[in-house]
């Protein structure tokens, strides 16, 4: 994988954007397996009703992973210099994903040429659910 | 009820984890990732890579990784039932990969609040080392509610 060119830059410049398959149980399994969370709220049907909830929901962290691959696959892991999310909304079963990023930013860091990034992770209507900003140091 | 501002500075139990290829498999298989360095040790080899490579937000389940990982929230008398997580920000200094073990060093930061208190925020910062060098920082904004 090559880093992008610091100079060929733009602000406003979009990322290469992807849209996850729909989140299913399944992807919430899978998660709390891989993640370690097995918190009842993502899944188990009976007891999320029980607090008056429609249904399981996702894993806040797992839309930033899915914003973390964004990253990893438009720049080389070790470029990363910082990676932060707010998580503004639920992520419900069966919403798509569509993960995007621009850059916002171009500037000098601890001697090293930088872009920063803002990330959304929305769902296919246009709602954000996670917004995050990451700076990438380029060649 | 205000949370006490005394507990800005409280420290949390240190902990140790060994982040494992079985389980990053099941972390690459869940968010999507298709290139091998994540999950499969053969390929990580071929690439030069001493283990299958931590993603950049598995720190927060290593984090996590411990008996009572929110020990701290309940130690300022909260209820979880009111517990959102609001921010998590990483920054990152090293690439840690499986078999590397990893020592999480934790700390209450800030406690402030919003809206006259209908909103309070709990900052807790984590230093993550290997043998001592550090790799990666993470912080955690956790929100109660009223």
């Amino acid at each position: 994988m090559t880093i992008p060119n610091f100079e060929a830059l733009n602000v406003g410049d979009e990322i290469p954007s992807f849209t996850t398959e729909p989140v299913s149980r399944l992807t919430l399994a899978l998660y709390a397996t891989g993640s370690g969370d097995h918190h009842p709220l993502h899944l188990d049907q009976d007891y999320v009703r029980s607090k008056g909830m429609k249904d399981v929901f996702a894993h806040g962290m797992l839309g930033m992973a899915y914003l973390g691959r964004l990253l990893t696959q438009w720049v080389p892991q070790g470029a990363i210099r910082s990676f932060g999310v707010r998580f503004t909304a639920i992520t419900w079963i069966g919403e798509s994903m569509v993960c995007t990023g621009k850059v916002v930013e171009k500037l000098e860091q601890n001697g090293e040429k930088c872009v920063r990034l803002e990330l959304t992770c929305a769902n296919e209507q246009g709602e954000a659910k996670h917004k995050a900003d990451a700076v990438v140091a380029l060649a | 009820m205000l949370i006490d501002k005394k507990h800005i500075g409280m420290k949390v139990p240190p902990h140790a984890v060994t982040p494992t290829a079985w389980q990053l498999k099941w972390f690459a298989k869940a968010t999507g990732e298709t290139n091998p360095i994540y999950f499969d040790e053969a390929a990580a080899s071929k690439a030069g890579l001493p283990g299958v490579l931590v993603p950049p937000t598995f720190f927060f389940c290593m984090d996590m990784d411990k008996d009572e990982p929110f020990d701290y929230i309940a130690t300022m008398g909260c209820d979880f039932a009111k517990m959102l997580h609001g921010e998590q920000i990483f920054t990152y200094h090293k690439p840690v990969y499986s078999g590397d073990t990893l020592d999480f060093d934790g700390q209450v930061t800030d406690i402030y609040d919003k809206k006259n208190g209908a909103l309070q925020f709990i900052v807790k910062d984590v230093k993550v080392s290997r043998q001592g060098e550090a790799v990666c920082d993470l912080r955690t904004v956790i929100v109660i509610r009223a």
